[in-house]
Parts: C-alpha cells; structure tokens; sequence
C-alpha cells in the first residue's frame, strides 16, 4: 500500500532563498500555515512552534516550515523581519510564501484547510495544525498548534520520529 | 447557634477567598477574549514581534494612552522595555468604556503588575481625548 506524500513545492524564504523538497531532504520537519498579521490562533502557533524549536535546537534531523497564507501582505522582507524578530535561525526555520494557489493547495495536503474570509476581522479562515513529516514526505503526527497540551505530546511524537531516522 | 456561626464562616469565606484572589474578574475574561490571543494569557506577548504587557515599562508609564489604543488600536515603531516592535496592533472599537476599564485594571494588577488603579472617570476622560 501506497501512502499519500506531500507533492513537490517550490517556494521563496525569508532570506529571498528558494525553498524546496529538497531543502528538506533526508530530515524531518514540522509545517504549519499561519500570516503575520494575524489577530487569531497565529501568535499563540507561532509560540508553540517556537517551543518546538528551542527543544529541537540541537537536532540537525529537524527543521520547521511555515507558510504565510497572506502572500499579499506577507513579503520576504516582512518574513525576514518576523523571523528575525523571533530570533530563529534561517537554516532551521524557514518562514516562506509564493504563489498563493500553490499555497492554499498544499495546505490541503498537509490536512489544513485554507479559505479567504472577507467577512473575518483579519480576512482568513484556517485550521491551526502542526503537521510532522517524516523524510519520506509522510505525514507521520499532527496536532492542533493552540493547545499547548496536544503540542507536548506532539514534542514526543517528534522525539520518537528523530530516534528512528 | 453553631450552626449560624459555621454559616457565617462559610459565607465569609467567600469575601476572604473569592474577591481576594478574583478582583477583576470581568476584566481577565474580556483579556481572554480579546488580548490573550497575541499578547498570551501571562502576558509575556511573542518574541519581537507582539511586545509583553506583563513587567512592561510602556504599560506602566503610558497608563493614559493605553484606553485609546484598545479602543483604535496602534501603528508605528514602540519600544517596550527596550525593544523595538513594529507590528501594528487592530483596534476592537466595541468595547464599552468601562469594559476597557475592566480590562485595563486587570491587566495593572496582573501578573506581579503594580501599576495603580484606573478609575472609570479616568478612562473616560482619556477616550475623549483621543477622539479628537
């Protein structure tokens, strides 16, 4: 039996890099969709993944991915700022944005779902999941990035995954 | 008599405990609705980009400003115990002066905060000025 793998991407970083499958090869990592501005579940997501990385720090096995859903408004420069901001590394966290259909079409690969809400104070409607992808493009665990107790146990599924690559 | 008098301890407990430990309680669920989301529910905010409110400087000295930028929200660079942030922050223009005040005493005395108490008068007078 064949599982479902995340499709091959192209996208562009915060340091103006492109960013591919194959940025990720060979490691796992950790995705989520999320935009700078906003007001909602992002800042809370963007903690949480911050605490994945702080813990992961050392692991060359892993990296982070986040992907603005805001491409508009979300530039490089304002990449480069927020994740410059976040003191993060732009080796292991990669914060990226492209094509917006590219976008919204593989957040649906990553079991989030994407959808433009005019109606909505920041404009966007998304479900807020961490997504663990193993080197194969596996989807391997997820969570939902606002719980900060599914996100501790997410952190071993992570451990778990890194003991067996 | 006993009995009253372990009533009268039961329902004075409720004066001890209760509004001791809960003196704003309007103002920390108003906080959970409407702020915690990007400055957390301890206050600490996102590093570098959503700055803190909990042992925050800004908070502390611009105690008249803070009401207007509930009310409209904030654009611009801010500096918050000697960091810049520069992310604009939406207003939330529903809130009714005194929810404001609710919220803004909870957040003065929140987390190890001492900033003082903000009478609704206050308030008020601040919002005037900023409709200006």
């Amino acid at each position: 039996m064949a599982y479902e793998q995340i499709p091959d991407f192209t996208f562009i970083g915060q340091d103006s890099n492109l960013v591919t499958n194959a940025t990720f090869s060979g490691k796992a990592y950790v995705a989520d969709f999320f935009f700078t501005s906003c007001p909602t579940i992002c800042p809370i997501m963007t903690r949480n993944m911050l605490k994945i990385y702080e813990r992961f720090q050392d692991s060359t096995q892993l990296l982070l991915l986040s992907h603005t859903i805001d491409p508009k408004r979300d530039t490089v420069g304002r990449l480069h700022q927020y994740a410059h901001n976040l003191g993060v590394s732009s080796d292991k966290w990669f914060f990226v944005t492209g094509n917006k259909d590219d976008i919204y079409e593989i957040a649906d690969d990553y079991f989030n779902v994407v959808i433009e809400d005019p109606t909505l104070p920041a404009g966007f409607d998304h479900s807020g999941r961490l997504v663990l992808v193993d080197p194969q493009k596996h989807i391997r665990a997820y969570c939902q990035g606002t719980d900060s107790v599914a996100v501790e146990k997410f952190m071993e599924d992570i451990e778990t995954l890194l003991d067996e690559i | 008599m006993r009995s009253n008098l372990i009533l009268f301890l039961f329902l004075l407990s409720f004066f001890l405990f209760d509004c001791e430990s809960q003196p704003h309680r309007q103002g920390q669920i108003l906080y959970q609705n409407f702020c915690a989301n990007c400055h957390m529910d301890d206050g600490s905010g996102l590093a570098g980009n959503i700055p803190p409110l909990a042992q925050s400087d800004y908070v502390s000295q611009n105690q008249g400003q803070l009401a207007c930028i509930i009310r409209n929200g904030m654009e611009g660079q801010v500096v918050v115990n000697g960091k810049t942030y520069q992310n604009p922050m939406a207003g939330i223009p529903q809130l009714s002066e005194f929810e404001i005040a609710n919220i803004l005493n909870y957040i003065n005395q929140a987390w190890e905060n001492d900033y003082g108490y903000l009478p609704l008068k206050t308030v008020r007078e601040n919002l005037e000025r900023c409709k200006q």
